[in-house]
């Protein structure tokens, strides 16, 4: 039996390094781009050292059981009668409460690094819709940009005060790995230090919804020079925009998200494309057909499940409480969609 | 030759009756619509029901579930039209809804549909005689025959493959809803789950949600349904009793989650919900009437769980064999009592947590509603606090069945009995604290978060103990490996990969990444596959002769196992590693960029080959009935008493009561037995009420 502990113990030590080699060359997680990410990536190593080390110390001995341990042709009698062993049982239950333990707190000092304050963080306030996201950006001389790409500069943490106008949303960059849900009625916050310029999309990863599947939207981090320049840019023409109601029409559908379901080029999408909406005969559910005009597309935004094109019966837009002006800056805007 | 002309005549009426149904539904439409709508629901809602009745009544003739079937078709019809008669006296502008009836009626109208099954059925009319002051007799004889399957029977052997059969078809319900989203998952890009695909007034996405929700709730009924089944057959024959304590009540217990599963699957075709199993609101608030469906058939099958659970402990409490003292139970014994204290305290709160939403959408009352200062977040609160517990329900009978089947194939003791036995129980009560470990990211109290970390990897604790006394009892034994045994064997090791991958999510920050991918996906799927597919499939292979007397093919079996083990492997190691790396659960489409395409396309082959493997296993079921090798006597050479008289079982288990006279295990040791029968088996006793009492 002594000889048996000896390979099979050797064996275990030989397979839990080779599994944590295996998995550790294969690069199992995306790209690092936030100081949260190399946080949270050193407690995954731990993580994968411990399910390795485990994997093989049970399947181990298990395999090797097998193997050697069968039972021989032409044997019938039972094995050797050995009921237990209590300082073994003893042993195999204490230790793995201290290690687990070890590992909850080590847990609890790795959630503390990833939720390190920079009192000087940007704050950008996020609304999830459906399925939709918005980023609102710090105002700068009164004019506010916001947009439905969040644009970061490298290097400086950021506070996201997120909320959502219907259901539950969840924000996750996978490279940034932390995530945190949006819940309606309440702000959640979630921090994050981009370390890494680049192209990324934020995912929702809260079920949503039809398009769920859909709600992802362009995360861009770049140099602080880079990030002030898209900033002037998007003054701007948020400065322009303002001027006109087809203007102040367009920046309003893309900051509430309509966009998500309307398109405006004529492509299918969960609602009725705006393209050549105006003016435009509409079959309705009930059987009647109406002439989108203004007093209809108002009624629309106020009332979506008043009257419903034929083939949307089964979407439910919400109703959106914009004030008449704006109501009349985005049929301007519905206008210009020919 | 006669059942062979029963099943074609099924088959020929489940046409005919999709036919007429369809027919009547879509009469009915045009009446309220005033168009002909052909992949509507109304239609198709009232070809499912029809047909699956008429399957039935070809088989078996107007009687037990038959007629169950038709009093809930009437009984839905009746009660849709109490309220919707209500609602025209009211002059209500919205007498009827998008799917005939409107929401309320719908709802109502299923209520009083579950009630008048269970009375077509017949399983509550001994009660209603003893009201009336009639006596019954203990036992109703049942026929001979399969045909007592499809009745009420008191028998808890009966009632044992009534649940696992009813389980085995919700799997293959549940599993083909997989097989079409997975194969719309092989390639990035809408394949043919697209915008402009309709089906039951759904569109190609929102069908996707029904279905992929509709996989997770019915596979969730049907594990229930299949722990039930073994428990049922198992326990009474285990610890000696003739029958369960409340033999009518164990009847209930079953016929309730056949109206349930009529409802889960009616909300496919009534609009369908795109929630998941979970039902968060404020979704679920807003999902079409489909969702409430879905709420009622998960509300009714919790009756079945409580009611079940609560006869579990009565027998193992009441009627075990002389001599039988806590620690000389079968362990498999112990896991029942574990898992049927959870059911029976903790189903109350998925109930409770689906009624608030139900009431919420009927009547207004802003439970979760943040705009009448409801909270979202409470409803997951509720909801987890079963539905954590609820893992270790699905996962604990089969560890259970692991521990029973091992010292068998293996010749040796069950290495430390005592602490295995109270590993069961230690993950019973620790389940209850660790239900926020679902919600790190939800937005519930931040600091909270650290004490369910610590109490969700002391899981692991007692999960270990299991783990090890497994290896210890495998250790130095003489080992055989026929099915039984390679199920247990896999189970193990798939348990083990669950298991093991189950403390990363309990780590506050690596959760945060981990949370809603297909890394949880995985994660769970092989602790559910581990803890009960291979268990329950073991436990199959291992009772079978003792239900038929004859031994199911030895070859399919291991083609079974061998199929459908690396299978699995792939699949859930691919879910695994794309959710490391990004891809998000419950989605019907992801990024091409993300580079997937093949992990998936190799997974969604895993999936196929797995179904496949459960057909071979189905077919060998069905086959070996009739055709399988004779196996009356002790065919695994158990020391456990069930083995001991011949199979298949009598009627009321054993006609003469055994006393325990040593330990379970004693494999190995010379001259032990377990129980000795006083008397010889075929000497008729007479069974009394108090079972094993004298």
């Amino acid at each position: 039996m002594q000889r048996h502990f000896v390979i099979v113990g050797i064996l275990v030590i030989v397979m839990a390094v080779l599994i944590y080699i295996g998995l550790d060359s294969v690069g199992l997680m995306p790209v690092q781009a936030s100081t949260q990410a190399s946080d949270i990536d050193w407690m995954w190593n731990l993580e994968v050292i411990a399910m390795s080390f485990l994997f093989a110390l049970i399947v181990v001995p298990l395999v090797y059981s097998l193997i050697v341990f069968r039972r021989r042709e032409g044997d019938t009698t039972d094995a050797e009668h050995m009921e237990g062993n209590t300082k073994l049982e003893i042993t195999w239950t204490i230790l793995p409460l201290f290690v687990v333990m070890a590992f909850a707190y080590l847990g609890a000092v790795n959630l503390a690094e990833t939720r390190r304050v920079d009192p000087e963080a940007m704050v950008v306030n996020v609304t999830g819709l459906q399925w939709s996201w918005t980023f609102e950006y710090p105002p700068v001389n009164g004019l506010t940009v916001v947009s439905d790409e969040l644009h970061l500069p490298v290097g400086k943490q950021v506070l996201l005060r997120m909320t959502s106008n219907d259901v539950i949303h969840s924000f996750w960059v996978p490279e940034f790995r932390v995530k945190q849900d949006l819940v309606p009625g309440r702000i959640t916050e979630l921090r994050i230090t981009p370390t890494l310029e680049g192209n990324y999309k934020v995912r929702c990863a809260e079920l949503c919804g039809t398009a769920h599947y859909s709600m992802e939207k362009p995360v861009i981090v770049s140099s602080q020079a880079d990030f002030d320049a898209w900033m002037t840019e998007q003054l701007a023409l948020a400065e322009e925009a303002s001027q006109t109601p087809e203007g102040r029409g367009e920046a309003l559908v893309a900051a509430s998200g309509c966009v998500a379901c309307h398109s405006t080029n004529g492509s299918p999408g969960i609602g009725p494309t705006w393209l050549n909406l105006f003016g435009r005969q509409e079959a309705l559910t009930d059987g009647s057909v109406v002439t989108a005009d203004e007093a209809y597309i108002h009624e629309s935004i106020r009332a979506p499940q008043a009257k419903i094109v034929a083939g949307f019966e089964n979407q439910l837009m919400p109703a959106y409480d914009f004030t008449d002006e704006q109501i009349a800056d985005i049929i301007a805007y519905i206008k210009t969609l020919k | 030759m006669r059942r062979l002309n029963s099943v074609w005549r099924g088959l020929l009426l489940l046409a005919v009756g999709g036919m007429i149904g369809y027919g009547i539904g879509l009469g009915l439409d045009l009446l309220v619509t005033g168009a002909l709508n052909y992949s509507g629901s109304v239609a198709s809602a009232f070809a499912l029901l029809v047909s699956v009745t008429a399957f039935f009544f070809g088989i078996y003739g107007y009687r037990g579930i038959t007629r169950g079937l038709v009093w809930q078709v009437v009984g839905t019809l009746l009660g849709g039209f109490f309220v919707t008669g209500i609602r025209a006296l009211l002059g209500s502008d919205t007498i009827f809804g998008t799917f005939f009836f409107s929401e309320p009626a719908w709802v109502f109208g299923a209520l009083t549909g579950v009630v008048t099954f269970m009375f077509g059925v017949g399983v509550v009319a001994d009660w209603v005689k003893w009201a009336r002051g009639i006596d019954t007799p203990e036992h109703h004889e049942d026929e001979p025959g399969g045909g007592k399957y499809l009745d009420v029977s008191l028998d808890h052997k009966v009632i044992g493959i009534q649940y696992t059969v009813t389980a085995l078809v919700l799997i293959a319900i549940g599993g083909t809803f997989a097989l079409i989203f997975r194969t719309e998952l092989a390639a990035s890009q809408l394949q043919f789950l697209t915008t402009t695909f309709k089906l039951f007034n759904q569109t190609g996405p929102q069908f996707y949600n029904t279905i992929m929700s509709l996989h997770g709730i019915i596979m969730i009924i049907s594990i229930l349904l299949g722990i039930s089944g073994i428990m049922n057959y198992a326990v009474p024959f285990l610890v000696g009793a003739h029958d369960m304590a409340f033999p009518r009540l164990n009847a209930f217990a079953y016929w309730i989650s056949v109206p349930a599963s009529v409802l889960l699957l009616m909300s496919l075709v009534l609009g369908g919900f795109d929630t998941g199993w979970t039902g968060y609101p404020p979704l679920s608030a807003r999902a079409p009437v489909g969702m409430q469906m879905f709420f009622l058939g998960v509300f009714t099958a919790g009756w079945s769980s409580i009611l079940g659970s609560l006869n579990v402990i009565a027998t193992v409490v009441r009627m075990r064999a002389k001599g039988m003292s806590a620690m000389r139970l079968p362990i498999f014994v112990w896991a029942s009592v574990a898992t049927s204290i959870i059911a029976l305290t903790a189903t109350q709160l998925i109930g409770l947590s689906f009624q608030l939403v139900m009431f919420q959408r009927l009547f207004g009352m802003g439970f979760f509603d943040a705009a009448k200062g409801g909270n979202p977040v409470l409803f997951q609160h509720l909801f987890w606090f079963y539905s954590h517990p609820a893992v270790y329900v699905f996962v604990l009978p089969g560890l259970g069945i692991i521990s029973e089947l091992l010292p068998v194939f293996v010749r040796k003791p069950l290495f430390g009995y005592r602490w295995v036995a109270m590993s069961s129980l230690g993950i019973a009560l620790v389940g209850f604290t660790v239900w926020a470990h679902h919600m790190f990211t939800s937005g519930m109290n931040e600091y909270l978060r650290v004490p369910f970390m610590y109490s969700t990897l002391l899981v692991a604790v007692p999960t270990g103990v299991k783990f090890f006394s497994w290896v210890a009892t495998i250790w130095g034994g003489k080992i055989t490996t026929p099915t039984p045994m390679l199920f247990v064997l896999g189970a193990i090791i798939v348990f083990l990969l669950g298991g093991l991958t189950g403390p990363p999510n309990a780590a506050i920050a690596l959760d945060l990444h981990l949370h809603d991918t297909y890394f949880i996906v995985g994660h769970f799927h092989d602790t559910i596959f581990g803890g009960f597919i291979f268990p329950f499939f073991a436990a199959i292979y291992f009772w079978f002769p003792k239900a038929t007397g004859r031994r199911m093919n030895e070859f399919w079996g291991k083609v079974h196992f061998w199929l459908m083990t690396p299978s699995f492997f792939v699949l859930t190691l691919g879910m695994m590693v794309i959710g490391l790396r990004g891809m998000r659960r419950r989605i019907v489409d992801y990024d091409p960029a993300l580079g997937f395409d093949f992990t998936h396309l190799l997974m969604t082959i895993a999936g196929f080959l797995i179904a496949l493997s459960v057909l071979i296993f189905v077919i060998n079921l069905f086959h070996s009935i009739r055709h399988g090798e004779k196996a009356e006597g002790n065919v695994w050479n158990s020391r456990s008493p069930e083995w001991q008289v011949p199979s298949p079982m009598p009627v009321h288990n054993y006609d003469v009561p055994f006393e325990v006279v040593g330990e379970p295990y004693d494999y190995g040791l010379a001259d032990s037995k377990y129980v000795q029968f006083n008397g010889h088996q075929g000497e008729k006793h007479p069974v009394t009420a108090e079972g094993a009492q004298h």
